[in-house]
C-alpha cells in the first residue's frame, strides 16, 4: 500500500539554513546538508529546500548545494524558490534534484508548466500555491504571500494539473506559523478534486493534526518545518502515531 | 570492478552515480558502446517517456548493443519498462529482452503516477539478500509492468505488479534504489557483489 509522506522543509538563504535547527549531536546547525542527512536517518520520506536567497549568484550557489544534498541523503528531495525558466530546472535537475516546485513563475506565465513536464517529465514539476481564506474563498497569493489575486486556489490548481503539474504543494497562509492545525477544507477540495497528489502544508503543531490532514482531507503528504526543526513533533513519534491511528507510513526504526 | 551507468537522455543518472558513490563505487557514465560492453556491472537508469528515450537508444546503437550484453545489466524505473516488449506510453516497441507488456495503471488504481513509498514483497532474488519482506521502496511511474514467472519482487497499487524481475544476466526494479533510504542502498550493494 502506498504511504502517506512526512516531508519536512528547509528555508535556504546564501546556501545555509536559515533557522537553526534543535538536533542533538548535530554538527553544524545551519548546513542544509548535515541537517537533510539526520531527518533522512529520523525516517523523513522526502525533503524540501526552499530557497529564499534574493541575488544573482543565487542560482550557482544553490546548484551547488543541491550537489552536496543529492551526494549525501538518500532519499528524495525538491528544490523551489525564484525558479522562472527551463534553464533554472536544468541546472537544478543536472545538479541532483529530484523535483522542482515552481510559484509565482508559473502563475504569471502558464506556459511554463507545459515545457517544464514536456522537457523534464510532470514527475519533477511540483506547482506551489499559497493560498489564503477571504469573504468566503481561498484565493491564490503570489511572491511569498504578498501579492494577492482573485484566482480561487482550485480554479488554478486544476490548470496548472492540465498543464502538466505532477503534484501540487498547497501552503495555507491563515494557517501557517499558527500551530493550530492544517487547512482541511481547501486540503479536501484539491486532493479530491484533482488527480495528483496533494502535499498539505502550513498550521502543523500536534501530531493529531496530521492524523486530521491525512484521514480527513485525504491528503497524500504532508510538510511542516519549525515543529521538526524545534524538536516539538519528532519524525519517529509521528509515524508511531499515524500507524497507531491506522494510517499507512513507512516505518524505518 | 567497473561499473558503468548507460547514459541517455533520461534524467537520475546523477542520482544513481551518487548512490554508488555512498557505497564506495565509482562508477562511469558513458554511452559509448565499448566502454559498455566491457564493463563488469551495467546500470540502465531512467526517468522520462518511453519513445523519446527508445528513439536515443536508437540514434546510437544501444538498443542493439544492451540486448547482446552477457555481464549483469540492472534496469532502473523506465530503464526496466524498456527492456520489455511493448509499453502503452505512446504505443512503443521496446528491447524484447523480458516479454512482458508495460501498462499505464488505471484510474482505479489511485493517483497516476504513483508517487511515494510502497512495500515489496515475494522477493526471491539474490538483489534481495538481507532485505525484510515488505520493506518500503520510493517510485515514481505511471505505468507498471505486469506479473509474469519473470516477477521477483511484487507491490500493489490498486492491482499486483511486477517490482522487480530478472532472466539471465538481466535483472531490473520498478523503483529507484538509488532514492530508497538504506533498503535501495542494500539493492545496490547487492548487485555490485552478489550478482555475478
Amino acid at each position: 500500500m502506498l504511504t502517506k509522506r512526512i516531508i519536512p522543509c528547509l528555508d535556504i538563504r546564501d546556501g545555509r539554513t536559515v533557522k537553526g535547527i534543535n538536533f542533538e549531536n548535530i554538527r553544524d546547525a545551519g548546513d542544509p546538508v548535515e541537517q537533510g542527512r539526520l531527518y533522512a536517518e529520523q525516517g523523513a520520506d522526502e525533503l524540501v529546500f526552499l530557497d529564499i536567497t534574493a541575488t544573482n549568484e543565487r542560482r550557482k550557489t544553490m546548484a551547488d548545494l543541491v550537489t552536496r544534498i543529492a551526494r549525501q541523503v538518500n532519499i528524495p528531495f525538491t528544490v523551489g524558490g525564484g525558479i522562472s525558466s527551463a534553464a533554472d530546472v536544468s541546472v537544478l535537475l543536472a545538479a541532483g534534484a529530484d523535483k522542482i516546485s515552481v510559484n509565482t513563475a508559473a502563475f504569471r506565465d502558464p506556459q511554463l508548466l507545459n515545457t517544464l513536464s514536456r522537457e523534464f517529465g510532470s514527475q519533477c514539476v511540483v506547482l506551489a500555491i499559497d493560498t489564503k481564506y477571504e469573504a468566503g474563498a481561498w484565493y491564490v497569493y503570489l511572491n511569498g504571500g504578498r501579492v494577492k489575486t482573485d484566482r480561487p486556489a482550485f480554479d488554478w490548481a486544476r490548470e496548472a494539473v492540465d498543464r502538466g503539474a505532477g503534484e501540487i504543494l498547497l501552503t495555507a497562509m491563515n494557517n501557517d506559523g499558527t500551530e493550530a492545525g492544517f487547512a482541511l477544507d481547501v486540503t479536501r477540495q484539491l486532493s479530491e478534486g484533482l488527480p495528483v497528489p496533494v502535499i498539505a502544508s502550513g498550521g502543523a503543531g500536534t501530531l493529531d493534526h496530521f492524523t486530521e490532514v491525512f484521514e480527513d482531507a485525504h491528503a497524500d503528504a504532508a510538510l511542516a518545518a519549525s515543529i521538526f526543526h524545534f524538536g516539538k513533533i519528532s519524525i519517529p513519534a509521528l509515524k508511531a502515531h499515524l500507524a497507531a491511528g491506522g494510517i499507512p507510513v513507512r516505518h524505518t526504526v | 570492478m567497473n561499473t558503468v551507468i548507460i547514459k541517455y537522455n533520461a534524467g537520475n543518472t546523477q542520482s544513481v552515480l551518487y548512490a554508488l558513490e555512498r557505497i564506495g563505487v565509482s562508477a562511469v557514465v558513458t554511452d559509448e558502446p565499448e566502454q559498455i560492453r566491457g564493463a563488469d556491472k551495467v546500470i540502465f537508469p531512467g526517468v522520462g517517456e518511453a519513445s523519446t528515450a527508445m528513439q536515443y537508444l536508437r540514434e546510437r546503437g544501444l538498443d542493439r548493443l544492451i540486448p547482446s550484453l552477457r555481464q549483469p545489466v540492472l534496469g532502473v524505473c523506465l530503464g526496466m519498462q524498456l527492456l520489455c516488449r511493448h509499453s502503452e506510453e505512446n504505443d512503443t516497441h521496446c528491447l524484447g529482452i523480458f516479454d512482458l507488456g508495460v501498462r499505464r495503471f488505471p484510474a482505479s488504481s489511485g493517483k497516476v503516477p504513483q508517487i511515494g513509498w510502497n512495500m515489496i514483497y515475494d522477493l526471491s532474488s539474490p538483489l534481495f539478500e538481507g532485505i525484510a519482506e515488505r520493506s518500503y521502496v520510493y517510485g515514481v511511474h505511471s505505468y507498471y509492468v505486469e506479473k509474469s514467472p519473470f516477477s521477483i519482487a511484487t507491490t500493489d497499487y490498486g492491482l499486483s505488479y511486477s517490482a522487480a524481475i530478472s532472466r539471465d544476466n538481466f535483472y531490473a526494479v520498478q523503483f529507484h534504489p538509488e532514492k530508497s533510504a538504506d533498503v535501495g542502498q542494500r539493492i545496490l550493494e547487492n548487485f555490485i557483489l552478489k550478482i555475478n
